[in-house]
């Protein structure tokens, strides 16, 4: 019984580490991702709002994941469970890229 | 109806002329394209018994209804009007992409019943990046498979005239231009090799098949490959969308141009001010001016080709 006290709390010690980060907003304006490169810990929530008149979607490179169209003032969520650089791009204007580096 | 001799149409071929961008004629002599002076536009109509027209729409954007133009459904209505009235009717319409705004299934629908108001044998239509939003090409493909194959490039024969469609939306590289990609380069390879090297070919592409303004992706990265193999071809047309405007380029026999949009201007590349290609909203009563539609036609034993340009906006 006494071991079970200390796996508890390291159970709970991971959670608690796991726990999400603050949620970090990405703004598309003027056809560019502002931040364009961000670094954020596992379980973090990335959002996208589109604050252009035209409509943009992402890409990862790795095609991990895309987004749903996002027009005015849409947004998009994902959570980024591991660790790696998601470098993205924008599927209707290829010339605005974006990198989200997951790092504990 | 006689447009060519109408005063005002041909104030406004000579604004073009001047490149001023509003309405252009060209022919097509022995296979390249060259501007004809508006005092020539009637030619188009006296040698109709052996011409073949068509006509060419793009960028219609159905569910865009912002500033710059809160209604797209009324212009493409216009322009349907305007295809329906000419005195030399088309035999069919291209339609070069963007037919949507936001690949929504409501969009194609209704872009689709109002392209039926236009009086054709067919619209045949490629998609715009905007047509390949969600889900990919499933939603356009829905309401635009053109020879049920469940792709979006393809060809057909009309008025000794040989079309190709091509796609070349999908393939958008990181940071860089979009390209037709192996596939359909091979598929117009074969395409190709049943095409007499005397028939008159007209591409369809809704990105620039030549690099306009790499810095906003106005180009396709593998166009070179694709032109190479039109190369033996006496007579070659490329019409494209994408850049709300009429841009033009002749290399060898391979005529390219950019058409009007039939929703809103975008800026003319490097425009001081102006750093991303976004709607660009006119003052008003100037919209008229700067979208409209294009009739071409193919006088066959005179080579020629003539393209005219025609606002919205017109006498």
């Amino acid at each position: 019984m006494k071991l079970c006290y200390p796996l508890f709390a390291l159970v709970l010690a991971a959670t608690a580490h796991a726990a999400p980060a603050a949620d970090v907003t990405v703004e598309i304006r003027k056809f560019a991702f502002e931040p364009k490169e961000i670094t954020v810990a596992p379980g973090t929530k990335v959002s996208w709002i589109n604050r252009d008149e035209t409509p943009h979607q992402i890409k990862t490179d790795d095609g991990s994941f895309t987004s749903t169209a996002m027009d005015t003032n849409d947004h998009y969520e994902q959570v980024f469970a591991k660790e790696g650089d998601f470098s993205y791009v924008c599927t209707l204007h290829p010339f605005m890229t974006g990198v989200v580096h997951v790092h504990k | 109806m006689n447009e060519p001799l109408n005063p005002q149409r041909r104030k406004t071929l000579g604004c073009l002329a001047a490149w001023s961008g509003a309405a252009v004629v060209w022919t097509l002599a022995g296979g390249v394209p060259r501007a004809l002076g508006a005092t020539t536009s009637g030619g188009i109509a006296a040698t109709s018994k052996h011409a073949f027209t068509f006509a060419q729409i793009s960028d219609t954007h159905i569910g865009f209804h912002k500033d710059a133009n809160p209604d797209v459904v009324g212009c493409l209505r216009r322009a349907a009007a305007d295809l329906n009235a000419l005195a030399l009717p088309p035999a069919l319409v291209v339609h070069t992409g963007d037919i949507s705004h936001l690949s929504k299934p409501e969009e194609f629908g209704q872009a689709r019943e109002l392209l039926s108001e236009i009086r054709v044998d067919r619209v045949h239509t490629i998609p715009g990046e905007h047509d390949a939003l969600d889900n990919g090409l499933s939603g356009y493909l829905k309401q635009f498979d053109h020879d049920g194959k469940n792709r979006a490039w393809y060809s057909f024969d009309q008025g000794g005239v040989h079309f190709i469609g091509l796609s070349n939306v999908l393939d958008f590289r990181m940071g860089s231009l979009t390209s037709l990609g192996d596939e359909q380069l091979a598929w117009l390879k074969n395409d190709l090799r049943h095409v007499s090297h005397s028939t008159p070919v007209v591409v369809l592409a809704h990105i620039p098949m030549w690099t306009v303004y790499a810095q906003w992706g106005w180009g396709t990265a593998d166009a070179d490959q694709a032109l190479a193999l039109l190369k033996p071809y006496g007579s070659v047309t490329v019409l494209n969308g994408h850049i709300h405007q009429v841009l033009q380029k002749v290399e060898g026999n391979v005529a390219l141009h950019t058409a009007m949009s039939l929703a809103y201007p975008l800026p003319t590349p490097g425009q001081a001010g102006i750093g991303e290609p976004g709607p660009v909203k006119v003052p008003a009563g100037e919209l008229g001016k700067r979208i409209g539609t294009r009739e071409l036609t193919i006088v066959r034993g005179k080579h020629e080709l003539a393209l005219i340009d025609t606002p919205l906006d017109h006498a």
